[in-house]
């Protein structure tokens, strides 16, 4: 037998498709189309008011409902979803986080009321928490109160849901924000840590069965462009986490296991010659396929058209053909670990892990990941920001963005929509109808008994939430009652910023000339040139945002900004109160048309008549309606040179000040 | 109106009465105005400062100055939070001024502090503005003293927020009818602070996360012995802001209570007088005070004017001295 084949080649990775939009019935046919297609596991996404826990029809939900993933109200629409999916057999990934436990409360109630005990079901609801304040933005809670509602779901996951993974440690969203591969692994182990202690402490588990839990947290990693690197910081992970077994005490083999899941590298794709993201995709698939010692368990790999709005079925389906040429055609499967003996990936992977160990002790210093948040933000925003300066100034290439941009007429956006997916705008006012419906056809007085329970369990700490929030996800509670009875008791949070610490990047030559520029026009001003930065709606993704901030203050100017998740109202009562010279707006979660008008709306309607700028994933067919709104500047992906977007603001604000400097004496 | 144009001194004393007379709307465009420099737009300012002088309204302006300032991390904005929270309970209008430092190499600045406050928006009884230190030492924006005082002939209650530890303390002081200044526990800040020879500043001292429990208690304790040992009687207070929130109410009670005992007219001249004092310290150095027959006579002089006089007024009296020296 040689010991260069495996006897027999390995079963592939599970496939999955991060997938769902608008209503639970659409997104329905969608699985089983994709089922069909050769998934072997479902990804749900859901849109971001169920993701923070709103109803449809709250004031912050608008533009958002039914927009990034499907919106999930209550048991009806989770049976509705799940309709025709064998529960007991299926292994279904959930990206939700601060609402984690609401959403599996209401899946375990649709598999019982169909007969399916909840110890048969597997699955994942990914449930990390840190990376939230970090990164996504999707939080609901203060730390403290969403350390438990994670803890209460590990211990009851593995005292009643054997098989079902309860959280999956995310170090995705880290190198999404900007983490290096240090910065990525290491947060993300000292997240694990912060985890494991909490369970520990709650101590629901039994010390005898303390290694399941060890067993039962997985990750979901990123793999990048340098894909040799991407491969070589999974090893090192591996390599970490069997050293925080033997920290845990953990002696089976199969606890032990390092276990991950993928989506693969978002921010790197572009928006200029969008083909090129095939390619990109396809390799750092590879990164986390290659090495049989540190293979994905589970792979999702996004669009070729990410970067310009939400992909289509077809889009998805080129994804999701990608994982299955890379399993079934090449011969990737058939051999052992390929890079047994390597002195480059040894190499690499010692670096890492001394690398990381030097930061894990930084974030250990610092309390610990829960009480490190507002270090490791700051982190991230200064990386990233040092990567968006060394792709502006070309130190970074990449392909068509800064470097050989010139291009044919791409046909794979030639179409009406710019080749993407548009939700039709009346999908929010049904969803709006229906969940009133259902709460004017449910049985009122068991809501509120369940509820009150829940918020009576919440307020003594050493009650398990999990079997309360099961009761109530039978009763016919909804996502937003059930999180706004837990607001109620806990309160509400705003996570940090990290942009306080940012220092600076960049070319300083021509940061000189804006600085100069900005002291000229507030001169005119008679005050410093102010700028409010705002993030309008659910979408917590704040990295472009954070990026404009940090480099508005580095070109002089006085920059307000409030973080994310704000009504049009709060943007335009800011902008009034602040009295700024100009108002700069992010989305990147596509509901850019609705709540961009709605901004500038509110912003007349307060009196205020100053230029308003917008970013983020806005297709170019979005981009003449918005101007036709009253939007002075609409950027996308495309502009990734900050300096060039301070000088249009700045002059911005300059014209407008010149027109009105003769009126002023 | 979004403080581009200089306004008129028509429309700016026109913004000073809608102040005097209640009208909340009129308070950002007045700190628009109070902000800008150039002496002109400074000409302006004093009009709409002259209509909410005590000499004009035969009273000081009403609402209370609460100056509140601690290192960062202490829990300034989930406090400040909670306070609006509970001053709006009580129907009180709040506005608050967050002050935040400029970078020294651009000039800008990233006012953060909106963001870790949790105001209704609708809400027009509660205001918040941010703004930057500029060039200036010691926490405070260089208009601070003007807006705050704008700000309260329109508001019940201004709290002016600055970040820092030492400097601040003393800025503060000279413009705040009441001082808070927060210290949390562990991590060193009480002995820093009892070190730091500003004991005697604070009005009200106030210890954060008491949900910390033990280190917290010790803490306030640590305080209390050191401002016995000064023969102070400054209250230590133990709060959290976070929920199950405890100790905020304790701090407005007491807030009040003490605003209440205040000689209110002899404070706010006393104020005024020191800012008087300070720019003309800051433009013309030693010298100029030497000029002025030093710090005491110059106090001496000061004291001597009319109290309802503002301090620009107080430091124009200043500037005719020297030069007449």
């Amino acid at each position: 037998m040689s010991n260069h084949r495996l006897p027999q080649p390995d079963r592939p990775w599970v496939m999955r498709t991060y997938s769902g939009h608008s209503n639970a019935k659409k997104s329905n046919e969608l699985y089983r189309k994709n089922i069909a297609k050769g998934q072997t596991g479902l990804s749900i996404a859901f849109d971001l008011p169920t993701q923070t826990g709103y109803d449809a029809d709250d004031e912050l939900s608008k533009g958002e409902v039914g927009k990034v993933g499907v919106s999930i109200a209550h048991k009806q629409d989770m049976q509705t979803l799940l309709d025709g999916i064998p529960l007991g057999e299926m292994n279904t990934s959930m990206t939700i986080n601060a609402t984690a436990m609401w959403l599996l409360s209401l899946y375990i109630a649709t598999a019982e009321e169909n007969g399916v005990d909840q110890a048969e079901l597997s699955g994942t609801t990914q449930n990390d928490i840190l990376k939230e304040y970090l990164s996504r933005g999707t939080y609901a809670f203060p730390p403290g109160p969403s350390m438990r509602l994670i803890a209460d779901m590990v211990s009851h996951t593995v005292n009643h849901v054997p098989k079902w993974n309860p959280i999956n440690i995310c170090s995705y969203h880290l190198q999404e924000a900007g983490a290096t591969p240090v910065q990525e692994i290491a947060y993300s182990m000292s997240n694990a840590i912060a985890v494991l202690d909490s369970v520990k402490a709650r101590g629901q588990v039994s010390d005898e069965d303390f290694p399941k839990v060890f067993g039962r947290i997985s990750f979901f990693v990123n793999a990048g462009i340098r894909f040799v690197e991407e491969h070589a910081k999974l090893r090192a992970m591996g390599k970490l986490w069997s050293e925080l077994a033997d920290r845990y005490g953990v002696e089976d083999e199969k606890l032990r296991r390092f276990r991950y899941g993928v989506q693969v590298n978002s921010l790197g794709l572009t928006e200029a010659q969008p083909e090129n993201n095939i390619q990109r995709i396809v390799l750092e698939a590879l990164a986390v396929t290659i090495g049989r010692d540190a293979r994905a368990r589970a792979l999702q790999l996004p669009a070729w058209n990410e970067a310009l709005g939400l992909p289509r079925a077809w889009d998805q389906q080129w994804a999701l053909r990608i994982q299955q040429v890379l399993a079934f055609e090449t011969d990737l499967l058939d051999y052992p670990d390929i890079f047994e003996g390597s002195i480059v990936m040894d190499g690499l992977v010692d670096e890492l892990v001394t690398g990381a160990k030097a930061e894990m002790a930084i974030v250990e210093e610092n309390g610990g990941a829960v009480e490190a948040v507002p270090y490791m933000k700051a982190a991230l925003v200064e990386s990233h920001s040092r990567r968006v300066s060394a792709i502006e100034n070309g130190d970074l290439t990449v392909v068509g963005q800064n470097k050989f941009t010139s291009t044919e007429e791409s046909p794979l956006t030639a179409d009406a929509e710019g080749g993407i997916m548009v939700i039709d705008p009346e999908v929010e006012r049904e969803l709006i109808e229906a969940v009133e419906n259902w709460r004017e056809g449910r049985d009122q007085e068991a809501v509120d008994k369940a509820l009150a329970d829940l918020a009576a369990a919440a307020a003594n700490e050493s009650e398990n939430l999990m079997p309360y929030s099961i009761a109530a996800a039978k009763a016919g509670a909804t996502t937003g009652e059930w999180s706004s009875t837990l607001r109620d008791v806990f309160g509400a949070y705003r996570g940090p910023t990290g942009i306080g610490d940012a220092t600076m990047h960049g070319d300083n030559e021509s940061l000189e000339a804006l600085r100069e520029r900005v002291e000229e026009v507030s001169e005119t001003l008679g005050r410093r040139l102010k700028i409010l930065v705002g993030k309008p709606g659910l979408d917590g993704h704040s990295n472009g945002a954070e990026q404009i901030a940090v480099r508005a203050r580095d070109v002089g100017m006085d920059v307000v900004y409030e973080g994310i998740r704000l009504t049009p109202s709060q943007i335009a009562t800011s902008a009034v109160q602040e009295g700024v010279h100009v108002v700069g707006l992010s989305i990147l979660s596509g509901s850019h048309r609705e709540l961009i008008p709605a901004v500038i709306e509110n912003l007349r309607e307060a009196g205020v008549d100053v230029p308003v700028v917008c970013g983020g994933i806005i297709p170019d067919h979005d981009v003449q309606p918005l101007l036709d709104a009253g939007v002075a500047r609409v950027y996308t992906p495309k502009d990734f040179e900050l300096n060039r977007i301070m000088g249009d603001i700045i002059e911005l604000v300059a014209e407008r000040a010149n027109a009105q400097a003769p009126a002023a004496v | 109106m979004n403080g581009h144009n200089l306004i008129s001194h028509e429309d700016a004393a026109e913004l000073g009465r809608r102040l005097a007379a209640g009208d909340r709307l009129a308070a950002p465009a007045a700190l628009n105005l109070l902000e800008q420099r150039g002496a002109e737009a400074q000409e302006r300012a004093d009009s709409l400062l002259a209509e909410i002088s005590p000499a004009k309204l035969g009273h000081e302006s009403p609402g209370v100055i609460v100056g509140i300032t601690g290192p960062p991390g202490a829990g300034k904005s989930t406090l400040l939070s909670e306070l609006i929270a509970l001053w709006r309970a009580r129907e009180k209008s709040v506005a608050v001024l967050a002050i935040d430092p400029s970078s020294k190499r651009s000039g800008g600045s990233l006012l953060g502090d909106r963001a870790r406050m949790a105001v209704d928006s609708r809400d027009d009884a509660v205001l918040v503005r941010s703004s930057a230190t500029a060039t200036r030492l010691g926490g405070l924006a260089p208009t601070t003293r003007e807006s705050a005082m704008a700000l309260a002939a329109t508001f019940d209650v201004v709290i002016v927020e600055t970040v820092g530890v030492g400097q601040s303390e003393t800025d503060i002081a000279e413009l705040a009818d009441i001082v808070v200044v927060i210290v949390q526990p562990a991590s060193g800040d009480v002995l820093q602070f009892i070190k730091s020879g500003v004991m005697e500043i604070p009005d009200i001292l106030v210890v954060t996360k008491k949900d910390l429990g033990k280190v917290a208690l010790n803490a306030s304790r640590d305080l209390h012995s050191a401002l016995r040992a000064l023969g102070s009687k400054t209250p230590v207070l133990l709060v959290s802001s976070v929920p199950p929130t405890s100790g905020v109410e304790d701090l407005i009670g007491t807030v009040e209570e003490q605003f209440a005992e205040l000689d209110l007219t002899a404070r706010r001249a006393r104020l005024r007088r020191l800012a008087a004092l300070d720019s003309f310290t800051q433009e013309n150095g030693e010298r100029g005070l030497r000029a002025l027959g030093g710090r005491r006579e110059a106090e001496k002089f000061l004291a001597g004017q009319d109290a309802a006089l503002g301090h620009r007024q107080l430091r124009q009296l200043l500037d005719a001295r020297a030069a007449a020296q």
